[in-house]
């Protein structure tokens, strides 16, 4: 199934949640919709459910007009955050009520639950109520009941954010593994650019209302169009820093470095830097390595890495480095970071992407 | 320093235990006994307990028919108030509309005018309409004030229902009565108990519209019992014995809805 907003905004009490909005969704493929809170993904997926009608433009599913058609109407299923399901029922009904309502046959029925229970492990719970498991199998359930229908349409909204870690890693392998035949269009809200690389597919990048950027999630990780775009899909976030191209054609950048980058497109003048936090390493890689010398305010560890703030001797910029394992660094120490030029990103004065790194997979639609 | 503080708080209890039931007490020994022992010597317990109060209650027709009479009434107005409650609860829980909260705010208001206020348009218009003397005329009269209360708890236990059960229920096909009956009603089941039971003592206790509007068919136990008083004088063990009955249905249904009840204090409502 094709779904298209065409030139959708939404309004909430004279407040724009949604700002025209053109998005295609691949069919039979996982659609992340990544941004922080707050950017639009709920209000954008509730009106792909037909559960708010869009104050202005168009829903289509397979080219037809859609738009105000109830959400009775349309085939689709969508699981929320909470973990909602019928406290009254039990699980087994809980994930047959939406089957009874089509008036699918009893032993049918039965057959597609214990089947959708087992791919999702809750087979041996069938007999209890919701308010009897764990928050973990709650949301199996509604994923249940909302795979069993087998529509074409499943919307996820941050689905594992209420669960803990582990489960959180588990339930989003089996996931991607459920919805791997290419049969249902998925859409899958997080606020994890981790996640929306985990899920792979396509990722439409949601930021204040605004879709910024829709792709293939790698093409769209590796080039992100904008600044905006590349804070939205980093965390850590990326460092962004003030440079500029000198008369001589080469990077100034505000530690006092000069470097020639040896790419196509360079904007003139004004610029700004991206670099990945896991791209400031404390060895070279290269022969071109810049090497930065900085003074440690703060190291963060978090077990398999250590996060590290510094602050650059020359220029007073701060940098955040994400390294691989624990370093014991003493805080106020002297850091010499090594930062590869051919991984930095430029972004023009107007905050587009001027040249990505070399060597990265383009397709952005 | 423990048994200090614990001594004090035993007599303050018993005596407030003391204070509360001896009236009930009273009333109950009262009933079992003739009205000779009640006229007669002061004494704490029956000397000779009799049952022959309640066997008058129980054969006497003018005496049973007043509980009938009152059963009747509060069930037809129990039933009906959190019948027309559950939806206009919904409404108020579920959507925002123009004015909704002064709309809330006068159901209530209607709560606080005294009961005396209503009774000459009532009086006339059921006079006019021929309703007056049925158990309908009590029952719609006992709704101006139990409709307001059954939407306000209504609505407390609706809006602890998480509104996206509701969009699960449609996105799952659903119909609305179907998802309101299967799905929503036992979700809030605690709450419609609670409300059935205030509906049910409001309408139990109230007087003065269900004597005013009733004379002969209709007419409430708490009006046969202020009427007892005959030629022979006054008859305390059969009066006794009827308030002790009186008790009986309320006590009855705080029991079932005790745990509820506890739940409705916890959410504010009630």
């Amino acid at each position: 199934m094709v779904l298209e907003l065409e030139h959708v905004s939404h309004l909430v009490g004279g407040q724009t949640h949604l700002y025209d909005i053109d998005l295609k969704l691949v069919p039979g493929a996982i659609n992340v919709l990544l941004g922080p809170t707050q950017a639009g993904k709920t209000t954008l997926m509730r009106i792909m459910a037909g559960l708010d009608r869009p104050t202005s433009g168009r829903v289509r599913v397979d080219g037809k007009d859609v738009t105000g058609v109830g959400v009775r109407e349309r085939n689709l299923a969508m699981v929320y955050q909470q973990f909602i399901n019928y406290p009254a029922m039990s699980v087994f009904d809980n994930i047959a009520s939406p089957l009874r309502l089509q008036r699918v046959a009893a032993a049918e029925i039965r057959r597609r639950v214990h089947e959708v229970a087992a791919k999702l492990h809750i087979d041996h719970l069938l007999d209890k109520r919701p308010g009897e498991l764990s928050g973990g199998q709650q949301q199996r359930c509604a994923l249940a009941r909302a795979l069993v229908k087998r529509a074409s349409l499943v919307l996820l909204d941050e689905p594992l954010v209420n669960l803990d870690y582990k489960l959180r890693e588990e339930l989003r392998t089996e996931l991607a593994a459920l919805f791997a035949d290419g049969q249902t269009t998925v859409v899958y809200a997080t606020t994890e650019p981790q996640e929306a690389l985990l899920l792979g597919g396509h990722t439409a990048l949601v930021h204040g209302g605004r879709v910024l950027q829709h792709g293939e999630t790698l093409a769209v990780y590796s080039t992100p169009a904008s600044v905006d775009a590349a804070v939205v899909f980093n965390d850590p976030p990326m460092n962004l820093l003030p440079a500029r191209f000198g008369d001589n054609g080469r990077l100034q950048l505000p530690f006092g470095v000069e470097v020639t980058l040896a790419r196509d497109g360079l904007p003139a003048g004004e610029c700004r830097i991206g670099i990945r936090p896991s791209q400031l390493r404390l060895a070279p890689v290269s022969g071109k390595a810049i090497t930065v010398s900085c003074v440690l305010e703060l190291a963060e560890l978090s077990g398999s890495e250590t996060y590290l703030h510094l602050n650059t001797r020359h220029g007073d910029t701060h940098l955040v480095a994400q390294l691989q394992g624990v370093h014991a660094l003493a805080l106020g120490s002297a850091v010499d970071v090594h930062i590869e030029p051919d991984e930095l990103f430029v972004f023009g004065e107007d905050a587009q992407l001027a040249s990505a790194p070399p060597g990265v997979i383009h397709g952005v639609h | 320093m423990r048994k200090s503080r614990v001594l004090p708080r035993a007599i303050t209890l018993t005596l407030y235990v003391l204070f509360t039931l001896l009236p009930l007490y009273w009333m109950l020994a009262m009933s079992l006994r003739t009205n000779e022992e009640t006229l007669g010597a002061f004494s704490f317990l029956p000397m000779a307990p009799t049952l022959d109060n309640y066997r008058v209650i129980f054969t006497d027709p003018s005496w049973y028919w007043g509980y009938l009479n009152s059963i009747s009434y509060v069930l037809i107005n129990t039933v009906l108030s959190v019948l027309v409650a559950l939806p206009a609860a919904y409404a108020f829980s579920r959507y925002r509309f123009l004015g909704d909260k002064h709309l809330f705010f006068w159901l209530l208001t209607n709560r606080m005018t005294p009961p005396a206020v209503f009774l000459l348009p009532f009086f006339q218009l059921y006079s006019s309409i021929g309703l007056m003397d049925t158990y309908w005329a009590v029952a719609l009269a006992h709704m101006v004030f139990n409709v307001p209360l059954a939407v306000w708890i209504l609505e407390g236990f609706m809006s602890g229902v998480s509104r996206e059960i509701d969009e699960t229920a449609y996105i799952d096909g659903y119909s609305f009565p179907a998802f309101f009956i299967r799905i929503f009603l036992p979700l809030i089941k605690a709450g419609v108990g609670v409300t059935a039971f205030f509906c049910f003592m409001f309408s139990w206790v109230e007087l003065l519209l269900a004597r005013t509007l009733t004379s002969v068919n209709a007419k409430p136990i708490a009006a046969v019992m202020t009427r007892t008083v005959s030629a022979a004088g006054m008859d305390w063990g059969v009066l006794a014995a009827a308030g002790v009955l009186t008790l009986v249905p309320g006590a009855l249904v705080i029991w079932f809805v005790r745990h509820y009840i506890a739940k409705g204090f916890a959410m504010g409502r009630v």
